[in-house]
């Protein structure tokens, strides 16, 4: 087998089509090595734009990545794909805007076409209150020059025709947080260009591997267990959403964390109607059409701590009657599939990064609602923790210890669902 | 659809009810240390397991018990 992998190109493209000869796979299988630098557990987007920018920015190559399934199985595939920065503190609104330049800049960087769509979003407000909360976040986005601004129903309505702003609604649309800069990626398709990008740059992705022990001597981590053999390792990265508080047993480390379900689902494909975000935490619905024409709608989490992915009637119940209160058109589109994605829920609804009471087991969990959004800046700040051997200034405020010093960050007004 | 097993009223939708959460030991405040009530504040189990955990019969009787439930299946049994 050839060892230099090819360039995804037009003339690559040309080539293929005249000549009919197959694909390369986009990453390679590998056996285990006895040992790694660096163990990240997790074949998500956080784990492996992890791996990716250890490599690219740090020269780490010595990487393997575990996941227990497949690549992009968990969260990162089960997500509603909305990219957004209108955060409400200066230091959210700094953190997701270099994600979102970040993901603006991913197709040219990963040579991966990852459907980037940068077509506005809008969050509903339907009284009073929201609407003042609403022009706080605008001014607080502005003021760290980032595009945001609050707009009338009538802008509502030209922007998404379809939308209802009339009196008569049960949450009247009073007006809305415009943030153009907004928008929508293809999901897996960021998976497996940072999957693509890391096997690339001599990184190891292992699937089917599940970690079954992770070991731990004198206070520090020197390897992994998995289902296909031991692992040494001086530094494990625990990036396992919804599964981390288990991982985290495994190395002894407790974590504040507890795993609720997040349903979605998505309609038959249709015209392009909807063309930006539309966002209504009143009614905790959010809408946006994919490229193929479906609607993706999201809610908020399930109301009792969960693992299990199965949808359920409740949810899709809730869902109709709040998106047809938003756009009552769409009463007889039909929905294809609804599934659920696990979330790791913090008490303070932030994230946990950095490091742990173990030495050199990391942890990159706790990203509830938001997660897919914050993937490649974090991908980006845990790299350079675990090169640095400590957090950049990015992410100092996420770490662990600040549960035990009664430190928590009020991030729940982040998120544009309820939880 | 989950029934809730409430000890008043029997099994009920679980819409009616309201989630309270994992169940733990309550650290004595008058001689608790710091750590250990931020422990008990914050610290969950979060089993993929049986795990017995409190539910609120919030449009019913209104009143509190302990259910065990199944979080991979959401099989309910009595807490033994």
């Amino acid at each position: 087998m050839r060892e230099r992998r090819s360039r995804y190109s037009g003339l690559a493209l040309l080539r293929h089509g005249i000549t009919g000869r197959p694909w390369q796979p986009a990453w390679r299988s590998h056996d285990l090595r006895p040992s790694y630098e660096v163990v990240i557990i997790g074949g998500g987007v956080h784990g492996l734009a992890t791996a990716y920018y250890l490599a690219r920015n740090h020269g780490i190559t010595n990487v393997a990545v575990l996941d227990k399934g497949y690549l992009g199985g968990g969260g990162s595939g089960r997500n509603t794909a909305i990219l957004r920065s209108n955060y409400l503190t200066p230091e959210g609104v700094a953190f997701y805007d270099r994600s979102l330049e970040l993901y603006a800049g991913l197709a040219a960087d990963l040579n991966f076409n990852v459907m980037f769509s940068r077509r506005g979003h809008l969050t509903l407000a339907h009284s009073d209150a929201s609407l003042r909360t609403m022009r706080w976040r605008a001014e607080v986005n502005k003021a760290s020059g980032v595009d945001s601004d609050v707009i009338d129903a009538h802008e509502v309505k030209r922007l998404v025709p379809r939308i209802d702003v009339t009196d008569e609604a049960r949450y009247p649309i009073l007006g809305a947080l415009h943030h153009p800069p907004g928008g929508i990626v293809r999901h897996d398709a960021v998976v497996w260009g940072y999957a693509r990008a890391a096997d690339r740059l001599g990184v190891h992705l292992h699937q089917d591997t599940e970690v079954t022990g992770i070991d731990v001597a004198h206070g520090r981590v020197t390897g992994v267990r998995t289902t296909r053999g031991d692992i040494a390792a001086p530094v494990v990265l625990n990036a396992t959403a919804g599964w981390s508080t288990l991982v985290a047993d495994l190395a002894g480390v407790r974590l504040p964390v507890q795993t609720f379900p997040l349903q979605a689902a998505v309609t038959e494909p249709v015209q392009p109607f909807l063309s930006t975000v539309v966002v209504s935490g009143s009614l905790h619905v959010y809408v946006s059409q994919t490229a193929r024409g479906e609607l993706v709608f999201g809610a908020s989490v399930d109301p009792f701590a969960s693992y299990s992915t199965r949808g359920s009637l409740e949810f899709t119940e809730g869902l109709a009657d709040h998106v047809l209160q938003l756009m009552p058109s769409l009463a007889r589109l039909r929905l294809l599939r609804q599934w659920a994605g696990l979330c790791d829920m913090t008490p303070d609804f932030a994230p946990i990064m950095g490091h742990t009471e173990v030495e050199g087991f990391l942890v990159d969990v706790g990203w509830g609602t938001y997660g897919f959004k914050a993937g490649p800046v974090a991908g980006e700040a845990m790299a350079d923790c675990i090169a640095h051997g400590r957090p950049p200034e990015l992410i100092a405020p996420f770490g662990l210890e600040r549960f035990a010093r009664g430190r928590l960050l009020g991030e729940k007004g982040a998120a544009a669902v309820g939880h | 659809m989950m029934l809730i097993p409430c000890p008043n009223c029997g099994p009920r939708h679980a819409g009616e009810f309201a989630y309270v959460g994992e169940t733990g030991a309550r650290p004595d405040p008058a001689t608790t240390t710091a750590t250990e009530w931020r422990n008990y504040l914050y610290l969950r189990h979060n089993r993929a397991d049986w795990t017995v955990e409190r539910w609120y019969h919030r449009m019913g009787c209104r009143r509190y018990f302990l259910v065990e439930r199944n979080t991979v299946t959401h099989e309910i049994r009595p807490p033994s």
